[in-house]
């Protein structure tokens, strides 16, 4: 064992990760040279347009890329002073679960169809800590009970089918923190709840926080969550890295493009007039085709603010002032709070 | 009157419960108990409620995908409660289903392709492979999915995007009534404007009926007609969704509504007022109004004895409380 390293030294950093897919038509890269930290006890949210990387970068962390297809080209991911990329099987999956721990996107993709949610979640345990069946089903129940779920003594022998969306995602967060992890990836942790019951998760998480000093990664596309739980964001786009801020200041003056049109896209009191209902903003346009990527900013077709010079070279992702990281060379340009008005949606 | 296109009279869904790991119970799961609405041609019908509190299951049942214990349910005119499978096959192209959990729902040895075609392959919709291809790719546009990865597994796209597939696959034969159960909830703000913005066109083109289940509230008072609030497998307050967000009268509302996290940093967590107490079980429900022991206004005799029943207030919503306020009802 080592000692703790000193305090101001993060739990996990990550230079330039490169993972990419195999595919038919030649190699994807679906995280493009992604560097980000996370503090002892801190929370970095990440949120990005649906197919950018998060989940992808969440499993390279995690070791869990489907190898084939998939691959961590290139890149460090240290933990505590460790090199994930370099452990053995065995190190990692002792790793896995136990001091860093994941809520995957789709509960039913990885709760086993054939066992009991009670099952699980000891065998989870069972594990990692030395519990008799008897201590790790008491702990199960107490643990269901803590995620919301009401008749847990009952519940706890259920199969999954038998349980609703939003307790499947509840059992994999009673999963992920049964081990007491020193950091948690939480990938769409709260999609499938209501907001009282999305709330007492995020309370319950921000306890285990403050308790035990746990680090988050919080991958939403919930802004409302990001800026209520997070400390500070990583916009992603098209499997790069195109922002870094403080929540506060990514919400008061965004600086990449992306990022102003992701807030634009709030549905905020758009209420219904009496001519009909009203379209929601969009960011016109999709995402470029990540096997066929073109010279200069991947983002520059969508963009309304792209000048000659955004066509040549990608802009790299630079500290701009102090704290803050934007790729763009014109970065924090228009008004934050003046919507795009939408139009031909997605064509 | 027209026939509406989809109406449901006192509908009950409850499941046996196993005690142990092998023992058969007599306890049951009450997740959908009693329910009653119309869904006319062409509306949204929002569905909100508690996770667990039988929003899926509800929407399965009134697609026969689930069978009832009791009630009714018409598709348009024709009641379907018992309908054996082999009649509501022909139904199926009218009423479709987008899945909450997109990659359950796909056969992971389809692709996408063949997903989305399969559906107006059997109700003989396209013309020919070229033009199922055309239609298939034109469907993939629509929901902002590149047509160029058609070829593709559901297992090499990201969670989104196989949700968007599932969406793809309920619009493909173009039917009238569509459940939608949190079909936007893995998107981002920005894909999820332009599904929503794609489904409203389509409902405005075509007429589809939307039950449309969602725990964004943001979203679903964008979207529906109307919004009904289920608590504990019952609809505890259904009225247009103006009234519903600007003046809800049940107090599960109100606390829902309370909850909801703003997209603005600083209004921090402590400001919201939170619904405490434990949220009961669909299995021993509380007597009286399931909502009494977690209700901020609950008078113990009444409450605690009496199930409320839904009840029309002067403004034409329903709710179901002893205590809502009719006074209030007609201020607008
Ligand atoms: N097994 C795979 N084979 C090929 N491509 C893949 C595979 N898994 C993911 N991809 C691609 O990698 C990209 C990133 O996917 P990822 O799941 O990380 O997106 P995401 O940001 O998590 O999106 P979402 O918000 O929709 O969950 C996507 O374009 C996806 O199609
Ligand atoms: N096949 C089943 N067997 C036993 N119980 C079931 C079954 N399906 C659902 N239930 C139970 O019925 C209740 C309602 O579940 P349902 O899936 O309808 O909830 P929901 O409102 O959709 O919740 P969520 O928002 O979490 O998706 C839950 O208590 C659930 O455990
Ligand atoms: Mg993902
Ligand atoms: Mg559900």
């Amino acid at each position: 064992m080592s000692t703790a390293p000193p305090h101001s030294e993060p739990l996990l950093e990550i230079v330039d990760l490169v993972s990419e897919f195999t595919t038919d038509h030649g190699p994807l890269k679906a995280v493009d040279g992604v560097s980000l930290t996370v503090t002892r006890g801190g929370t970095l949210g990440i949120v990005g347009e649906s197919g950018c990387g998060k989940s992808v970068l969440a499993m390279s962390i995690m070791g869990l890329l489907p190898d084939p297809p998939g691959r961590i080209r290139r890149g460090v991911i240290r933990f505590d002073g460790q090199d994930l990329r370099k452990l053995e099987p065995v190190e990692l999956r002792r790793m896995r679960g136990n001091r860093i721990a994941m809520i995957f996107q789709e509960p039913m993709s990885s709760l086993n169809p054939v066992y009991t949610v009670g099952q699980q979640i000891t065998e989870a345990m069972r594990l990692h800590q030395r519990l008799s069946a008897q201590q790790a089903r008491k702990k199960a129940i107490e643990l269901l009970q803590r995620v919301g779920i009401p008749a847990a003594e009952t519940r706890i022998d259920a199969y999954p089918y038998e349980l609703s969306g939003g307790m499947r995602q509840r059992v994999m967060i009673a999963m992920a923190i049964s081990c007491e992890p020193d950091l948690l990836i939480a990938d769409e942790p709260t999609t499938a709840l209501d907001v009282t019951i999305q709330a007492q998760i995020l309370q319950l998480l921000a306890n285990l926080q403050e308790e035990r000093g746990m680090s988050i990664i919080m991958i939403t596309h919930d802004l409302g969550v990001i800026a209520e739980f997070v400390d500070e964001v990583l916009v992603m786009y098209a499997g790069k890295a195109v922002e870094r801020s403080k929540t506060v200041d990514l919400f008061e003056t965004p600086q990449h493009p992306y990022t102003r049109g992701l807030l634009a896209s709030v549905p905020r009191d758009v209420r219904r007039t009496s001519a009909g209902r009203v379209r929601l903003p969009t960011i016109e346009g999709v995402v470029p085709d990540l096997r066929d990527l073109k010279e200069g900013c991947r983002f520059r077709d969508r963009c309304p603010d792209a000048m000659a010079r955004c066509a040549e070279s990608e802009p790299p992702f630079e500290e701009i002032t102090p704290g803050r990281w934007a790729a763009c060379y014109y970065p924090g340009q228009p008004d934050p709070n003046q919507a795009r008005p939408a139009a031909g949606a997605g064509e | 009157m027209s026939t509406p296109l989809l109406s449901v009279r006192d509908l009950s869904t409850h499941f046996p419960v196993r005690k142990g790991l092998f023992g058969r119970g007599t306890q049951v799961v009450r997740a959908v108990d009693g329910i009653t609405f119309e869904l006319p041609h062409g509306e949204t019908l929002g569905l909100v409620g508690e996770s667990g509190c039988g929003k899926s299951t509800l929407g399965r049942t009134v697609l026969r995908l689930l069978s009832p214990t009791s009630g009714h349910i018409e598709f348009e005119g024709t009641d379907i409660t018992h309908m054996p499978q082999a009649d509501l096959r022909p139904l199926r192209r009218r009423m479709q289903i987008v899945f909450q959990d997109p990659f359950g729902s796909l056969n992971p040895r389809m692709t996408v392709r063949a997903a989305i075609g399969e559906a107006m392959r059997i109700h003989r919709l396209a013309s020919g492979p070229e033009d199922e291809r055309k239609r298939v790719a034109a469907l993939m546009e629509r929901v902002g999915l590149r047509p160029d990865t058609m070829e593709r597994y559901p297992h090499e796209f990201s969670g989104g995007q196989r949700q968007r597939i599932g969406i793809a696959r309920a619009l493909a034969v173009e039917p009238k009534l569509i459940v939608a159960d949190e079909p936007v909830s893995a998107l981002d703000v920005s894909i999820q404007a332009q599904i929503v913005n794609l489904l409203m066109d389509l409902q405005d083109d075509l007429g589809i009926g939307f039950l449309f289940i969602a725990h964004d509230l943001k979203v679903v008072e964008h979207v529906s007609h109307r919004v009904a609030v289920m608590y504990l497998g019952r609809i505890v307050e259904l009225a247009s969704s103006e009234a519903l967000v600007g003046d809800p009268k049940h107090p599960y509302t109100r606390a829902l509504l309370a909850a909801v996290p703003e997209a603005r940093p600083r209004a921090k967590r402590e400001k919201r007022r939170l619904l405490t107490g434990d949220v009961p079980s669909p299995i021993a429900p509380p007597p009286g109004c399931p909502f009494h022991p977690r209700c901020p206004i609950a008078e113990p005799d009444r409450c605690a004895r009496e199930v409320p029943r839904l009840r029309a207030l002067a403004d034409g919503r329903q709710v179901a409380c002893h205590l809502a306020d009719e006074g209030h009802a007609s201020d607008a």
